[in-house]
């Protein structure tokens, strides 16, 4: 019953021939992403802007309307109320108060006073007064770039200079990719985001390797094939693999987005489109930046005689 | 690789053995794990704040506060010592992180000196034109000054805390100057926050009598403090007060809410030099007025009608019964030697743990379900010994973070979840490979071989770069976030295990019963 008996183990797409278009669309979505990032902005989330974020659940159905009069009439400034999940759950966003963390502190209080006689439970409270929001962004600042660093010096370890390089230009177009579509969707850009963005990152780079992989063995075997076939060989040697890997995380994360709460969902979401990019690029883009560099020079190992033997069984 | 030791199928068997003793306590009520015998592992999952509920606070302690305040008090004490040996001085203030003033007569600067290196200790001294003295503290100073008040001050926060009837709060020092809370299961965290916000400096001083009452001029070695009484016009009402202190909160041995009189007051009782100095002082004083005063505010000031020789006194003010509770409980715990400030705060209600628990059992069971029954199709007999593996990787994670203590949380479970899909890759890895191998006219057992041999540097590669992303999140990932980071990696580690040496036990196995003459893949 197993179908893979009905999947050809290595499918014969024609892969670089579209490799200018594939190039195209990425650096498409890349500008896409420069251009909303600049418009529109990212939906800062209370853990940069600083700030106040409240959840409650009132003990009936919220009356958005009269809660963001009652709120807007104390004087702090932007109040952003939604529903969040069910119609009793609402999340409030206050803007980052004038002053220091006392004054944060005590807009809480002014909160809690005023929304007391309808609030079921304060579900969450979370303030970030302006120097841990500082701090929390230069910190995530540098895991994203000392991430994408480390995982470039390692693939330069593990492979030659030229793989270091288109892995991580693909790297950078699927961070860059994933924070357009938050400015674009305007989802929330807080930790637990940027937490999806690296693991995408960590994700992306996991497919890359496997196709580079491939590209290196499949190098040292056939030291005749032409650059091109020989690179659409290795992404058919890995498609059907590539394929199912991503459909089994497509299929947990789905589950995780659908099933996993509200808190969580901007996390998933954000990670579903990271594996779809992060899929895309190693095919897509990593590859075919390969093409156009001289990638037989300096490489050791595999002898013609065995290449030629596994080219004769390739045609048969 | 179909070469399988017996030692290494041992300690495969013995691994999975492991993970399933670890995991079992979590079936357990907690009770029921915590009474097991000790050399039976009987610890659960650390559940994070964000699971459980609960409040995570940070607070930072106020150093500079507390330089300026110690350059205070050495002006005040250099003010009285150089009156006393009647030296004449202009200009004694603060200049920057020091202590200055000018000796009007040059003749008296050697003996001004001696006076300045006796007023403290660890003092560095430079003396400049025109008879100027300058003083501050050497660095050395500075720093064993400042870690003996961050301990102090942890030693009242946990104290504090601890009055408050909190179970199992975590307090730590984090960096230089902080002190991160976590108060797991606390329902109300604005009293914690409200008792952690206040310094609670409680002092017994004299009202400077000498200065006009409205407090137009305030003599040097006082200061106008304001108190929570209104005068006739409705401001609060103003006075002058000696910063000499003739008794400090330090000394109180007890603290209690009561009642007087029907108003809720607070009682207190000094401790014997305490006593002492306040019977003194009383003595002496009758008929004059003291203030007590609580954090630079004066709570009230009462004349004082006859000497106060038992100890023990009462503070009453405007105070509401919650106020003298909270008041009491401070003055039990003791000042915080510096002030503190609430830098981030993150509380979850239980209701929402709840609901987050809950949550990612489901998503977590039905990304798992998805994942067996899309393997189980596409590669048969293969696919169901990789499910096998994925639910035993399941077992090894929950064992790995019982075990290790690590906590679980709401990202922590997102990071499960991945890696459930994410798992099979290894086993995608090697079965493709292997399928390769068979259309290359390889027989089953040959394929098998050269299908784990040759997926295995893919997978190390893969796994190990996904790994560097998860160390930095850890390392640079706060509280949640460090949670997601924990379990990535933990499940990349266990998946590697599972994918790799389990389906290869269960594979060869299966080979060696079944002989078979063809692979269904």
């Amino acid at each position: 019953m197993a179908l893979i008996r009905h999947v050809p183990v290595a499918p014969n797409f024609k892969f670089m021939r579209r490799r200018n278009l594939f190039i195209a669309i990425s650096a498409a979505l890349v500008l896409a992403s420069v251009a909303l990032f600049a418009v529109r902005g990212l939906n800062l989330g209370v853990d940069f802007r600083g700030g106040i974020m409240i959840e409650i659940e009132t003990r009936d159905a919220a009356n958005l309307g009269d809660l963001r009069a009652r709120l807007g009439s104390l004087g702090l400034g932007e109040v952003t109320l939604q529903e969040f999940g069910n119609p009793t759950d609402v999340l409030i966003n206050v803007q980052r108060q004038d002053g220091a963390e006392k004054e944060q502190i005590a807009a809480i209080d002014r909160i809690k006073a005023e929304l007391g006689d309808q609030v079921a439970e304060y579900r969450r409270t979370e303030f970030v007064g302006p120097k841990v929001g500082d701090e929390l962004k230069q910190a995530g600042f540098l895991a994203t770039i000392f991430a994408m660093l480390g995982i470039t010096v390692y693939i330069w370890f593990r492979f030659e200079w030229q793989f270091a390089v288109a892995a991580l230009i693909a790297l950078f177009h699927d961070v860059i990719t994933t924070i357009g579509l938050m400015a674009l969707i305007q989802l929330e850009f807080n930790l637990s985001t940027l937490a999806a963005v690296l693991t995408v990152a960590g994700y992306s780079i996991n497919d890359t390797v496997v196709i580079f992989d491939r590209v290196r063995e499949t190098l040292r075997k056939y030291k005749k094939m032409p650059l091109l076939d020989l690179l659409s060989l290795s992404i058919n040697g890995t498609l059907v693999r590539t394929t199912l890997t991503s459909l089994t995380t497509l299929m947990a994360l789905l589950a995780l987005a659908v099933f996993g709460g509200e808190v969580i969902r901007g996390f998933s979401i954000a990670l579903i489109w990271g594996v779809l990019i992060g899929t895309f690029s190693s095919w897509g883009l990593a590859v075919p930046i390969l093409s156009y560099m001289n990638l037989r020079a300096g490489l050791v190992g595999g002898t013609d005689d065995e290449g030629e033997k596994t080219k004769a069984v390739e045609k048969a | 690789m179909v070469q399988f030791p017996r030692w290494q199928q041992l300690l495969v068997l013995a691994v999975v053995v492991l993970g399933l003793v670890f995991v079992s306590p979590n079936f357990l009520a907690r009770e029921t794990a915590e009474g097991l015998p000790g050399w039976v592992p009987s610890q659960q999952i650390n559940l994070g704040l964000d699971l459980q509920g609960g409040s995570y606070l940070l607070l930072e302690i106020d150093l500079d506060e507390v330089a300026r305040e110690q350059l205070d008090n050495l002006i005040e004490s250099l003010r009285i010592d150089l009156r006393r040996a009647k030296i004449g001085y202009t200009n004694l203030g603060v200049d920057g992180q020091a202590v200055a003033f000018q000796v009007r007569d040059q003749a008296n600067l050697q003996q001004a000196r001696d006076i300045l290196r006796n007023s403290a200790d660890q003092l560095l001294i430079e003396s400049a034109e025109g008879g100027v003295l300058k003083a501050s503290f050497t660095p050395q100073a500075m720093r064993d000054r400042q870690a003996g008040i961050v301990q102090q001050s942890i030693e009242i926060v946990r104290r504090r805390i601890d009055e408050t009837g909190t179970r199992e709060p975590s307090i730590q020092q984090q960096g230089d100057q902080r002190i991160l809370v976590q108060l797991p299961g606390v329902r109300d965290p604005e009293r914690i926050k409200s008792l952690l916000g206040k310094t609670a400096k409680l002092t017994f001083r004299f009202v400077d009598e000498t200065a006009p009452i409205d407090g137009s001029r305030v003599p040097a070695g006082s200061e106008l403090l304001s108190s929570d009484e209104l005068d006739p016009l409705g401001n609060p009402r103003r006075y002058v007060i000696k910063k000499r202190i003739m008794v400090g909160g330090d000394s109180l041995t007890d603290a209690a809410a009561t009642f007087q009189d029907g108003q809720p007051v607070v009682s207190f009782t000094f401790d014997g030099v305490g006593a002492k100095r306040f019977a003194d002082a009383t003595r002496q004083n009758v008929g004059r007025a003291f203030a007590i005063v609580l954090d630079d505010t004066v709570i009230s000031a009462p004349v004082i009608r006859e000497p106060i020789l038992g100890g023990r006194g009462i503070i009453s003010g405007s105070f509401t019964s919650q106020e003298v509770q909270d008041l009491a409980l401070l003055l039990r715990a003791g000042a915080l030697p510096a002030p503190l400030t609430i830098l981030e705060e993150r509380t979850v209600g239980p209701g929402l743990g709840a609901d987050s628990i809950a949550a990612g059992k489901i998503a977590s069971i039905l990304g798992m379900i998805f994942v067996v029954v899309f393997m189980g199709t596409i590669y048969g007999l293969f696919g169901l010994m990789a499910n096998v593996a994925l639910i035993l990787n399941l077992v090894l994670i929950m064992a790995a973070l019982s075990g290790l203590q690590a906590t679980l949380t709401l990202p922590g479970i997102a990071g499960i979840v991945l890696t459930i899909g994410m798992a099979v890759d290894a086993n995608v890895l090697i079965f493709e490979r292997i399928r390769e191998e068979i259309r290359e006219g390889r027989g089953p057992v040959t394929a098998i071989d050269a299908g784990y041999r040759r997926a295995m540097t893919t997978i190390i590669d893969s796994n190990l770069t996904t790994l560097i992303a998860a160390l930095l999140l850890f390392q640079f990932g706060t509280g949640p976030v460090k949670g997601f980071a924990v379990t990535l990696a933990i499940g990349l580690i266990t998946s590697m295990f599972t994918a790799i040496m389990l389906t290869r036990l269960l594979v060869v196995t299966w080979l060696r019963r079944r002989k078979p003459q063809a692979l269904a893949i």
